[in-house]
């Protein structure tokens, strides 16, 4: 994105902040008992004020109330939610974030207040504002802005019952592969598995997947005390050196401890799929999955060797087989 | 187990930790709590909406781990005690098969009010912490 993009897009964006997502809206239902009930039972909570006329009558209450944590249930607008839903807003706004490649969406926070407790034949009806947008912000998703909007919550009497701010944040998709697969769908309807998440690379460790992509592992040394270190670093633990070089590794090693991923299956990763950590000869330790083998027959202590391979599409990673080694 | 006899503000002390709370999350909760919260978004529901968004399966709405931040605490406090606010952050989705524990401890008391700050957090099985945050409660000043 350029900077006039950026720019263009920030001034779109924050001509939205204060409109009225739309009309004050009456909840299709009053505050009623079966609703109440129907809440209590899925949640599996007992309190009796809720739910127990006769309880509720004799407590401090004076009557049955609704958990306060329903005050937003009473303004959803319910099954055509499962369709392409009506242009609002808020859906506005989302529209040009979409269009400059903010597609990801993700629910932050929430915050509520409760003014008061409601009674069955309280009636709600919602406002709803988009109250802010952020600056632009590096998140562990992707680049993005979060959004809030704030819906207020009046009764019968105009009075004010509660609010509660959404806090959502629009962004660009880390793994934008990922996204995409979402409208790549098959000829029978299905999206497409996705392929495994992306190896993270920043400014410290970026060198070390390259060099992975290139069919070598490679470990960080120490160019003072050449010590050596794994995962990689800006300095050194012994020394405080900021130098540094790498060697290559041989890949030979043994099994230092491993685990086996049951549930859930990640779509995109191979079962069973066992992970090891791994001791290399040269004296650092590296996570890798374990393969060639059954899960039954790694054992601690177990020597293997390693290889870089492709494992999908798109990505290259050390896997460790048990010796000997299946030369292929 | 709900507690039904309510805890007087005075019983309450800053540290105190509340009895955790397991929860079986089934694709049944995730769907049936979707529903009573009137929340048909399709990826509480619909298996292949899910998958769309790049999970492996159904997962919890926001209005139903919010419910559980509620709950948790009245179960706790007891019936007469009144809940004034929820703050939720959210973390790692709940997916059927995990389970969430929920822990809280008692932060902050405010004697004008009687309003007693519990921190809330959710941790299920596989992927970590679902949700934290605070839920504000008050307590009647005797019991
Ligand atoms: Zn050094």
């Amino acid at each position: 994105m350029t900077p006039e993009e950026r720019k263009d897009l920030e001034e779109k964006i924050h001509a939205f902040v204060g409109r009225e997502v739309s009309a004050p809206t009456r909840g299709l239902d009053d505050v009623n008992a079966p609703m109440i009930r129907h809440y209590c039972e899925v949640l599996g909570d007992e309190n009796p004020v809720y739910t127990d006329a006769g309880f509720a009558e004799k407590s401090s209450k004076g009557g049955l109330i609704a958990p306060p944590t329903m005050l937003q249930v009473w303004s959803m607008e319910g099954y055509p939610m499962c369709q392409e839903p009506e242009m609002d807003v808020q859906r506005e706004l989302h529209k040009v974030f979409d269009d400059s490649g903010f597609i990801g969406v993700l629910g932050t926070n929430t915050t509520s207040e409760y003014y008061r407790d409601l009674r069955p034949g309280d009636q709600v009806t919602t406002h709803c504002v988009i109250d802010s947008i952020s600056e632009q912000k590096a998140t562990a998703r992707g680049i993005g802005y979060f959004i809030e909007t704030l819906y207020t919550f009046t009764d019968q009497n105009d009075e004010e019952i509660g609010k509660l701010v959404f806090r959502v944040l629009k962004f660009i998709p880390n793994d934008s592969n990922e996204a995409d697969a979402s409208d790549d769908s098959g000829d029978d309807g299905m999206p497409e598995t996705p392929s495994r998440i992306a190896s993270p690379r920043g400014h410290d460790n970026a060198w070390w997947w390259e060099a992975v992509d290139n069919g070598a592992v490679l470990i960080q040394r120490c160019k003072s005390c050449k010590t050596l270190r794994h995962p990689p670093r800006p300095m050194c633990g012994e020394c405080q050196s900021m130098e540094w070089d790498s060697i290559e590794s041989s890949l030979d090693g043994e099994v230092f401890s491993f685990t086996q991923i049951h549930y859930p299956k990640f779509p995109g990763y191979p079962y069973p799929l066992v992970i090891g950590v791994i001791s290399l000869s040269e004296g650092t330790r590296l996570i890798a999955n374990i393969v060639g083998c059954e899960p039954e027959d790694v054992t601690i202590g177990m020597k293997v060797k390693g290889k870089v391979e492709q494992v999908d599409e798109k990505t290259m990673l050390p896997q460790f087989y048990p010796l000997p080694v299946d030369k292929k | 187990m709900m507690n039904t006899q309510t805890l007087a503000y005075g019983d309450v002390a800053v540290g105190d930790k509340l009895p955790p709370l397991k929860i079986d999350i089934t694709s049944g909760l995730i769907t049936g709590a979707a529903i009573a919260t009137r929340d048909f978004t399709p990826v509480h529901h619909e298996k292949w909406a899910a998958q769309a968004g790049g999970l492996p399966d159904v997962f919890m709405n926001i209005l139903t781990s919010n419910g559980f931040m509620g709950r948790f605490v009245t179960d706790w406090a007891g019936p007469d005690s009144t809940i004034k606010g929820v703050s939720l952050k959210l973390g790692a989705p709940n997916l059927p098969g995990f389970v969430m524990t929920v822990t809280g401890e008692v932060k902050a008391k405010d004697d004008y009010s009687g309003i007693v700050e519990v921190a809330v957090e959710g941790e299920n099985n596989v992927w970590g912490t679902h949700m934290s945050g605070t839920v504000k409660i008050e307590l009647p000043k005797e019991a």
